[in-house]
């Protein structure tokens, strides 16, 4: 191409951008979200999860629309079809698989992502609404995770529904009622399976796009934090204004993402190619067993992105014959997040410049998390039972209630701890 | 924190070898699985349309579908198309499920996800786990799975076996057509073709997988190149 050409065809393309601009902020958007959306330099390794989220979103509504082409919401039929995709549909065992193992890795993104949120303060002064937009999504997809779980219409799909749905009729005065209303019958049935699926294919997914959208615009109106926990808008180039320790995120965090991606998807192919149940922790066996109303499993258990809050549930007693404040508990347990940005009581943000009271609480936390994690994903008999001077009482339900407490008391003690911790000075510049 | 970010990522494998089999409590044999042993495949279907099928279906199995281990169009009409079907029809039985649960007392399970609900271990020791019991309706009994409905479809092959209640060990008492390694070898074959039945894209789906790796790293390295490339500037 010679010379002219070029700038005959890169004038051309300017006068329509500019016809766009002058209907559409296009430009402008391009500017204020990815060129000069300037983020902190330091950014490391936790920072992927973020992107990593969006892009198992995305990969969750695509193959989700493929699957809704050959699945069939009818409780004499949905197992059916399901291996029919599994068999007949053209490269439907790829969509398939792709949809379980993207549930699964959601949730460890999202949860890696979390984690990020709290070691580096990223819920604190002014990033509250992100953090309470964030916590909403994680509502959300722990909805549609429950709600897509049913329509495999396997054993366990149909029990795990049973005993969630059932969770809701523990709520006083009105907890009947509501859980009929969410079961549209007096058990699950076929007409659970059809406004599990409306929920499931429309409702959430909508409100999931919403938040998340709310969430990245939260976002980018305060800027990101980072590893030090320090604003980067503090300290500006007096020239071009932009923060000194900022990068625009287009070109310099699209192709760092880019690597990210590459990582992500070669641990998803792993799975989604070599272990797609993942030794019954992504696909449980006893899901391959149609579901069956007579027939109770003798261990049901949730999905293993569950099983903290349902250790919870379990391992609180009954009070006056009530199962509400298990249900109360774990409830409890899912939105206490929502409140870190107001029990944070710490002068600094990121846990590199905290001091040794919070650090042992945060990994006091985390081993709470694996092992109620880990308790319920087994039956509560597991380890045997304590001898009669704990009344007989099953170890693991023992253990689980200690952790509970530790759960628990890392939000509740957060305000004291946070005060007393012995903090270390933070720079004034971002450190790498 | 390197501690701690290792500990999160193996959250969910940590108890892996727990979640495999829950409240198995008898030890299973390992079944000798290959999919890519089209002979062990195309002996496992002969014997499961010949014995299975007349009660257990198979309804989202197709028939055609055997091509793929090997078998002609004419070996599928001339040998296990037997009652008219078409060759893209699912294996389905004439059985009535009332008259079922009349005779066994439940209804036989369909077999086409089997392996992945049980697993082939289970599967392959269940086969050859029945014995004589004089207590039960159709006088027979199994060490996985007690008081189970099903005859010994399989003893004209296998024989009659005893049980040891105090060894728990299984004594041939009777021998049948096969000696025993034979008849290990013939369910070996059907664990084997059950197993390609439960997801017959398996080998496909592990074949490919290498392909999508070699991809993937390639890609990763081109990536990092260009973060390097473009980072160079960052300090």
């Amino acid at each position: 191409m010679t010379d002219k050409n070029k700038s005959a065809l890169s004038s051309a393309l300017n006068d329509g951008l500019n016809w766009v601009d002058a209907r559409f902020p296009l430009t402008s958007n391009v500017k204020a979200h990815l060129t000069e959306y300037y983020a902190p330099k330091n950014f490391n390794f936790w920072y992927f999860f973020g992107s990593l989220a969006l892009l198992v979103l995305v990969l969750q509504i695509l193959t989700g629309i493929f699957l809704t082409m050959h699945y069939k919401p009818d409780a004499d039929l949905a197992f059916g079809s399901v291996e029919y995709i599994m068999r007949d549909v053209p490269w439907g065992w790829l969509i398939r698989y792709m949809h379980s193992t993207g549930a699964s890795m959601f949730f460890v993104v999202v949860y890696l992502h979390m984690f990020r949120g709290i070691i580096y303060g990223s819920y604190r002064n002014p990033r509250e609404l992100i953090w309470l937009f964030g916590v909403g999504i994680f509502l959300v997809l722990m909805g549609e995770a429950f709600f897509g779980y049913l329509l495999p219409w396997g054993q366990m799909s149909y029990w795990g529904a049973q005993v969630i749905v059932n969770l809701f009729s523990a709520i006083p005065l009105i907890g009947p009622d509501v859980s009929e209303w969410l079961r549209g019958d007096y058990l699950v049935s076929d007409a659970t399976l059809n406004r599990f699926f409306a929920f499931h294919v429309i409702a959430l997914p909508f409100v999931l796009v919403g938040l998340v959208v709310a969430h990245l615009i939260a976002l980018h109106e305060v800027g990101s934090n980072n590893p030090d926990g320090i604003e980067i808008k503090k300290l500006k180039d007096k020239k071009t204004g932009f923060p000194l320790d900022g990068i625009p995120f287009h070109p310099y965090y699209t192709v760092k993402d880019l690597v990210g991606v590459s990582v992500f998807l070669i641990v998803f192919s792993a799975i989604v190619f070599f272990a797609p149940e993942m030794g019954g922790y992504f696909l449980e066996a006893n899901n391959f067993v149609p579901a069956d109303p007579l027939k109770t499993p003798a261990h049901i258990a949730p999905v293993w992105y569950f099983t903290p809050y349902y250790s919870i549930l379990r391992a609180v007693p009954p009070i006056l014959n009530s199962q509400f404040p298990g249900v109360a508990a774990m409830g409890l347990s899912v939105v206490a997040f929502a409140f870190l940005p107001w029990l944070d009581k710490s002068p600094v943000k990121s846990i590199r410049y905290r001091g040794m009271l919070y650090k042992q609480w945060l990994l006091a936390f985390v081993i709470s998390f694996l092992v109620l994690g880990y308790l319920g994903t087994v039956p509560s008999n597991i380890w045997g039972q304590f001898g009669a001077w704990m009344g007989g009482a099953d170890r693991a339900t023992v253990v689980a209630r200690i952790f509970t407490a530790v759960y628990f008391l890392f939000f509740i003690l957060m305000p004291w701890y946070t005060k007393k911790d012995k903090t270390k000075p933070v720079p004034e510049r971002v450190t790498g | 924190m390197k501690k701690l970010l290792l500990t999160l990522l193996l959250m969910p494998f940590l108890a892996m070898p727990l979640a495999v089999s829950a409240s198995e409590s008898v030890s299973l044999d390992k079944a000798p699985i290959d999919a890519a042993d089209h002979e062990s495949l195309q002996r496992g279907a002969r014997t499961f349309v010949n014995y299975c099928l007349n009660c257990h279906s198979a309804n989202y199995m197709r028939y055609n579908r055997l091509l793929e281990i090997g078998l002609t169009e004419k070996q599928i009409k001339d040998n296990l198309l037997l009652a008219g079907e078409k060759i893209g029809d699912t294996m389905k039985v004439a059985i009535n499920k009332k008259d079922a649960m009349k005779w066994f007392g439940a209804a036989p399970p369909d077999l086409s996800v089997e392996v992945r609900a049980r697993g082939a271990d289970w599967v392959y020791t269940y086969m050859r786990g029945f014995y004589r019991d004089s207590t039960r309706a159709t006088g027979w009994n199994n060490t996985v799975f007690d008081k189970v409905g099903m005859p010994h479809v399989l003893y004209g092959l296998q024989g009659e076996q005893e049980l040891n209640h105090e060894t728990h060990a299984l004594k041939l008492v009777k021998p049948g057509k096969l000696s025993v390694e034979e008849y290990d070898v013939l369910v070996g074959d059907l664990t084997n073709f059950m197993a390609y039945m439960a997801e017959p894209a398996k080998h496909q789906r592990n074949q490919l997988g290498w392909f999508v790796l070699l991809f993937l790293g390639v890609l990763l390295v081109l990536t990092y190149k260009l973060k390097k490339a473009y980072w160079k500037e960052i300090h």
